[in-house]
């Protein structure tokens, strides 16, 4: 019973005492014709009115994750001596982007139950249910494994560096193929793997320009865009006839 | 981060790709459009497909690249005399009716699922019978060509020609009914409505086997009515499902019109048997990449798709 106490004293004080003040390097990312990715850099320190508490460890989690869509994870199998997809599971949300930077091993910072309950380690970001196959886990795991591939899932482990218990500070990569939309940025700091605090803000990630013009003419005036394009096509077809004609004479 | 100054970010496609690999991808292409006569859709497809760009965009905006390379193509062969403007446009007659019945076809199949796997198939099986007949005849042509020395083509007579609604088509020298290059048109119309090409490759053999037209007048004459294909296929994508890519179109384009320049001077060197041979190998050489695709096990089981987002 007092050992309850003593936990849930533990566990009720930081709580309150410590909180996260924390800053990005950029809240906003223009997409530019030449935009070829961008780099983070997410700091910030604990604030608190009592002296620092030693033991357990101050641990700092950070996610990044982009706009979620649906996603379609199809799986080919062998059907009469040709490979063809015949299995899908419809993911309702993925994220287009997400990365996780720890300042320790992931099983040291975070327990599985403060993992489920803010959705914060890649597979807890997903979000598929109702799927009609035997192993739907094995559809997660390959959406996963093809977006980590292409940099668009990142799961980086002790990249977080923390100084003196109160300041932190990481970077994220964030691709050149990236989706429009609000990224939001949560920091968790944990003691014991319980999160003890939290902070969110957000990165505006927008096309500018030219980028901007067309994509909005596109999807705001589609017949317009489309004779653009075929105006430009013809241009582009007599101008080279022409060229040509003209060196050969 | 590693420096690749080269980049340019596509709003459509929402991907960052190399300027220069879509300059270079778009010349070959054109180059293969000026040469034979094919929009070269049904390469330049899966190639982007292969860069990363999402299969919609890389679809719709191909036709609109297609429609420049084609356009530059047609003004070196209208310069030549080698295109029949009568036959041309009795076959876009035929192509537009087609294409109208090939998008609810296509439509109606997307409601059934696996329309990945028939328009596979149905490359592969395309593919693979024009290629083959292509290769066997032209072989055939080239050795005949070489044993007599002399010319050895006679103007057969079809069962085509028997039809009614004669018309005289000067250019290809035909007195024939304007049926079934109708019907040609119509066929090629659906199939690249499904295949998501301008039909190029189907239209030519049809061109030269069913309607017993020259070669030479053959690929100014399909160049001309894929243009009106494409351009009514970019359009129909632009207004319904938004995937055309301008910055996408624009690189490829530059690349392909001024490849569609050099490839209709290479034409010019080569003789039409050895035109119909290499365009026939090439044709091979796709559906045999396509086929291996679909009998190997691939690499990566499983697939995203994003559609419906």
């Amino acid at each position: 019973m007092l050992r309850l106490a003593l936990l849930l004293a533990c566990l009720a004080l930081p709580v309150r005492a410590e909180e996260v003040v924390a800053g990005l390097s950029q809240s906003r990312i223009s997409i530019t014709a030449n935009f070829d990715g961008s780099e983070i850099l997410v700091f910030g320190a604990v604030k608190r009115q009592e002296p620092i508490i030693e033991e357990p460890p101050l641990e700092v989690v950070i996610t990044v994750s982009g706009p979620s869509r649906p996603v379609t994870v199809r799986r080919k199998s062998r059907t009469a001596l040709i490979w063809v997809n015949t299995e899908f599971v419809e993911v309702d949300a993925a994220p287009s982007f997400y990365a996780v930077a720890t300042s320790g091993p992931i099983e040291e910072v975070l327990r599985h139950t403060d993992d489920l309950r803010h959705a914060i380690t890649v597979p807890r970001a997903i979000r598929a249910v109702g799927a009609q196959v035997e192993d739907p886990t094995r559809f997660t795991e390959a959406l996963i494994r093809i977006r980590s591939g292409q940099g668009l899932y990142q799961f980086n482990e002790g990249t977080v560096d923390v100084t003196e218990q109160t300041l932190f500070d990481t970077s994220v990569v964030l691709p050149a193929n990236l989706v429009e939309g609000n990224y939001d940025v949560r920091i968790f700091l944990t003691r014991e793997g319980h999160v003890v605090s939290d902070y969110s803000t957000a990165i505006f990630v927008q096309k500018v320009g030219l980028e901007r013009f067309l994509f909005v003419l596109a999807h705001e005036r589609p017949l317009a865009y489309g004779i653009l394009s075929l105006v430009i096509a013809i241009a582009a077809g007599w101008g080279a006839s022409a060229a040509f004609r003209y060196l050969r004479t | 981060m590693p420096d690749r100054p080269m980049q340019v970010y596509l709003p459509i496609a929402e991907v960052s790709v190399n300027i220069f690999l879509l300059l270079g991808l778009g010349g070959i292409v054109g180059i293969l459009s000026g040469m034979f006569g094919v929009g070269g859709g049904f390469i330049l497809t899966p190639l982007l497909f292969f860069i990363g760009i999402p299969p919609a965009v890389a679809v719709a905006t191909q036709a609109n690249q297609i429609v420049a390379s084609s356009f530059s193509g047609v003004l070196a062969h209208l310069k030549r005399k080698t295109v029949d403007l009568r036959m041309g446009t009795v076959l876009l007659i035929g192509g537009l009716v087609g294409s109208a019945i090939g998008v609810r076809v296509f439509a109606l199949l997307r409601e059934l699922g696996q329309v990945d796997l028939l328009v596979q198939l149905s490359y592969v099986l395309f593919l693979g019978t024009i290629g083959l007949l292509m290769f066997i005849e032209s072989l055939n042509a080239i050795r005949k060509a070489k044993k007599s020395g002399g010319r050895t083509q006679r103007r057969k007579h079809y069962w085509v020609h028997n039809l009614p609604l004669k018309m005289k088509f000067r250019t290809s020298g035909l007195y024939i009914s304007v049926i079934p290059p109708l019907l040609v048109g119509l066929f090629v119309g659906v199939l690249a409505a499904i295949m998501g090409v301008g039909g190029g490759f189907v239209m030519l053999p049809a061109m030269i086997y069913l309607l017993g037209m020259p070669t030479k007048v053959v690929v100014g004459t399909s160049l001309f009515q894929i243009i009106f294909v494409t351009a009514f296929t970019t359009l129909l994508h632009a207004t319904t499902n938004y995937t055309v890519d301008m910055m996408l179109a624009l690189l490829l384009l530059i690349g392909g019109v001024v490849g569609a320049q050099v490839g209709a001077q290479i034409g010019l060197l080569l003789k039409a048997e050895q035109l119909r041979i290499l365009l026939a190998i090439m044709v091979l050489a796709v559906c045999g990449k396509i086929a291996l695709d679909l009998l190997i096990e691939p690499n990566e089981l499983y697939s995203l798709g994003t559609e419906g987002a």
